[in-house]
């Protein structure tokens, strides 16, 4: 039923987006139900590039949510690893295959596109990178709106993830 | 549109009062206190998102199930499965939870509870488990308030319509039940008008472990053949005592309404519990071969075990001198019910034109200077003037039940009259009185039965309904109404629709229960044989006509979702975990003709469906709870071949 009303909200929030110009790009969610839109707004959407949000590289961006700062050691800790393998079995595999998209992405490589506060916050808080970080959002709409579920795993567990992906 | 009808609402209620001020005195009575001359709405309004003061347990009477309501705006928030079987989530049909409901006669589906009590420490509500009785198949249930989910069910032996139940003493240290109906004990073929003298009521008392709340049965008191019908425990200064009413001291077999209303007086049983415990931890009583389940729910394997316990401890009341009395009470009292002091035992004699309020302090006098007015069964009388504390006179027709708030005040309802009537307790002075719409039962203010009621609300259970609703046909749900009792008067703010038959209810303030409330179950804590926790567990398993599948699921698919190799006459077991690890992300499981029900499983939990395919085909699964955007695509097919056929079982996810 709550899922039903939420349904029924985002389709309101559709609705009102449809009624305020229905020339806009849906992607452009802040859109100012009054305003008249820019045809430069259009112009800027298509200078995208082709590349997927998956494969994009962004070493600057540390995502939103509670991990601001994270320090990797010079080599990887294999305990930590070992653990975060572990965690990861468990909670992560039902959807991430290491090495191929399965229903989300691959992990192996994730450090070389983003950074390792990104990461983090995309496993502690997937709802709310989704909702605040445009590149978290941009990859939803690639995995066809398959939201990421939230298995609420600690910092700490997070952190062995994240030293676990170093071995990918 | 609402707006609309509510004017048109007062403007008829408006004209109501004008035209029934002569004929319908209720009604004109009742014009100063309604809903628009007072902020009653307001005060009953939780606004979206917010939540309610109380929680409120009722008993789902012949539902067998318990429901919880927020107070004070009379939402319903859940359906506890307890005693009957509940498609909804499965309980009563999946592999997991069929043993607790196991009994000595096999699987029973269902039950009548009836009185639910939360558990105390110091006499003061502490919200760890509530209790509450199976009335019809003898059985008490332990209800974890953090899972919200019956944890544990023992059968009563040699009783019978388990009615003065469930109750529990000021430590939580026993859940005492007491047996309605008298019955042979052992059970024997024999003539059914030799009843007389021959017919014994158990008072059944369920040892409680501290830590895990593991019920055991210490012992059961073998009382003479009377009905035993509600009991309540002593507090404070009475601890140690527990009281209980019967009726039928005439011990009819037959025509009761009239066979068991000749006595002047009843009884109510005090029995000293602290003694017969003493007695019985130094050897004390007697073992009986008995035969009862005692269902245990473990958390870490979602797995309910039933074990047969073969043999009781029994206690004969004259063998242990000084621990069972009888005060006499008019006339077959229903409730017995203890003020928060322990002073007061209130007898509300569902025939007597008052209602009798017994000293604590004079039954131990009486007892000490032996004021015996006879015996019964070798049990003594205490003399009735002796004991008595007061009577409050005349304060309507029909008691059934006696409540207490925190300002020495009690408030006792009146089945016949259909009313509650506010009364001072020491006085015994009628302080207040207002109907109720119609014929109230129970009545329930959270904590009153404890040392520290929170004396906000009275909560009326009615068991009339008729036009207080929209009509719904022949039958209706009960009716509750709710009373604001913080000034002199009561004031009705509320009726709300409740499930089943209410019979009694328990109520705690939310802040003692919700920090607590679990969210999901750990997967690293789920020992379920057949979980299968992450994808390498997933597999499907033959073993002769008997087929395992080791599932998972997740946002938004099942683990396998094709599966081949399964024939006409197998019996298949579907093992469904649930990987999720975030609050409020249930999936349900189904599959075409299943002659059981849904599974709906929590995160982190693992429940079995099973499922006897009889026609060759391609069938579907899917999820049941709108789980996602692409719920609609979690779905899967199952191949069912010819009983005969050699196709190899295989399963995949994702594969072409």
């Amino acid at each position: 039923m709550k899922h039903l009303i939420k349904s029924f909200a985002a389709f309101a929030i559709i609705a009102l987006v449809g009624c305020g110009g229905k020339e806009e790009k849906k992607e452009d969610s802040s859109v100012k139900i009054r305003a008249k839109p820019k045809t430069e707004v259009k112009q800027e959407a298509p200078a995208k590039s082709d590349v997927k949000p998956s494969q994009m590289v962004d070493l600057t961006n540390k995502g939103v949510g509670p991990i601001k700062n994270v320090e990797l050691g010079e080599t990887i800790d294999q305990a930590m690893a070992a653990k975060g393998a572990e965690v990861f079995k468990m909670n992560c595999t039902a959807c991430h295959k290491t090495d191929k998209k399965f229903i989300g992405p691959a992990p192996k490589g994730i450090l070389e596109r983003r950074t390792p506060e990104w990461i983090m916050n995309m496993i502690m808080d997937p709802e709310g990178m989704v909702n605040n970080d445009p590149l978290a959002k941009a990859l939803l709409m690639e995995f066809n709106g398959s939201p990421m579920a939230n298995q609420n795993m600690t910092e700490e567990q997070s952190r062995q993830i994240l030293e676990y992906f170093r071995t990918l | 549109m609402k707006k609309s009808i509510n004017i048109a609402i007062a403007l008829v209620m408006a004209a109501g009062m004008v035209s029934c001020n002569d004929s319908g005195k209720q009604n004109g009575k009742k014009g100063s206190q309604g809903g628009l001359s007072t902020n009653a709405a307001e005060r009953v309004y939780v606004a979206p998102g917010e939540h309610d003061e109380y929680y409120g347990f009722f008993s789902g009477g012949y539902t067998g199930n318990l429901t919880v309501y927020g107070l004070p705006s009379g939402r319903m928030l859940k359906e506890i499965p307890v005693f009957s079987q509940f498609p909804t989530n499965g309980y009563g049909y999946t592999e997991e939870t069929t043993p607790m409901l196991n009994t000595s006669f096999g699987f029973v589906p269902w039950d009548d509870s009836h009185h639910p009590d939360i558990s105390q420490t110091n006499g003061e509500l502490d919200g760890r488990w509530i209790f509450i009785n199976g009335n019809n198949t003898p059985r008490i249930a332990r209800i974890g308030l953090e899972s919200f989910k019956t944890e544990e069910i023992i059968e009563i032996p040699n009783s019978a319509g388990n009615h003065s139940s469930s109750f529990i003493t000021e430590n939580t240290e026993y859940v005492v039940a007491g047996t309605r109906f008298s019955v042979p004990v052992p059970q024997r073929d024999m003539s059914i008008n030799e009843y007389k003298g021959q017919f014994k009521g158990a008072l059944t008392f369920i040892n409680v472990d501290q830590e895990t709340g593991r019920m055991g049965i210490k012992f059961q008191l073998m009382m003479p053949g009377f009905n035993y019908d509600l009991s309540h425990p002593g507090r404070d200064k009475s601890h140690g005592w527990f009281f209980f009413t019967t009726y039928n001291t005439e011990e009819a077999h037959t025509l009761l309404e009239v066979n068991a209303s000749q006595n002047d007086k009843d009884f109510i049983a005090a029995v000293n519990w602290k003694k017969i415990e003493e007695y019985v931890n130094n050897g004390g009583g007697k073992k009986v071969p008995a035969n009862y389940a005692h269902n245990i729910m473990d958390e870490n394997t979602h797995t309910a075990t039933s074990t047969m316990i073969k043999e009781v401890l029994t206690v004969d009341p004259l063998d242990v001198p000084g621990a069972v009395y009888f005060l006499p009470t008019p006339k077959s009292p229903h409730g017995c019910d203890v003020d928060p002091t322990g002073e007061y035992i209130i007898g509300n004699g569902k025939l007597s034109a008052d209602l009798t309020v017994h000293s604590f302090t004079k039954m131990i006098d009486a007892i000490e200077n032996k004021k015996f007015d006879g015996e019964a069964y070798g049990i003594p009388i205490l003399n009735f003037e002796d004991i008595l504390a007061g009577v409050v006179k005349q304060p309507g027709l029909g008691p059934l039940h006696t409540e207490f708030d925190n300002k020495g005040n009690a408030y006792t309802t009146f089945f016949i009259s259909s009313e509650v009537v506010k009364w001072k307790v020491g006085t015994w002075e009628v302080l207040d009185r207002q109907p109720v719409f119609y014929s109230v039962g129970h009545g329930m203010i959270p904590g009153g039965n404890s040392r520290k009621p929170f004396g906000d609300y009275f909560v009326a259970m009615n068991k009339i309904t008729k036009d207080r609703y929209l009509p719904t046909g022949p039958e209706m749900e009960h009716s509750a109404q709710l009373f604001d009792i913080n000034g002199d008067k009561m004031e009705l703010l509320l009726d709300f629709p409740t499930h089943g038959e209410p019979h009694y209810a328990a109520g705690i303030p939310a802040e003692i229960v919700a920090p607590k409330s679990k969210k999901i179950y750990k997967l690293a804590d789920n020992k379920h044989p057949y979980a299968s926790l992450s994808n390498s567990d997933v597999r499907v398993e033959r073993n002769g006509k008997e087929v395992h599948v080791y599932m998972n699921m997740i946002r938004s698919h099942f683990n396998p979702d094709n599966i081949e190799g399964i024939k006409v006459g197998d019996k298949v077991y579907f093992h469904v975990t649930n990987l999720e690890q975030d609050f409020d992300v249930p999936h349900g499981f189904a599959v075409i003709g299943a002659n059981t029900a849904e599974l709906l499983v929590m995160p982190g939990a693992t429940e079995t469906l099973t499922w006897e395919p009889k026609k060759v085909g391609v069938w579907p699964i899917y999820c049941t709870d709108f789980c996602s955007a692409l719920h609609q695509e979690m779905q899967g097919y199952v191949r069912v071949s010819p009983a005969d056929s050699d196709i190899e079982l295989s399963w995949s996810l994702g594969e072409d």
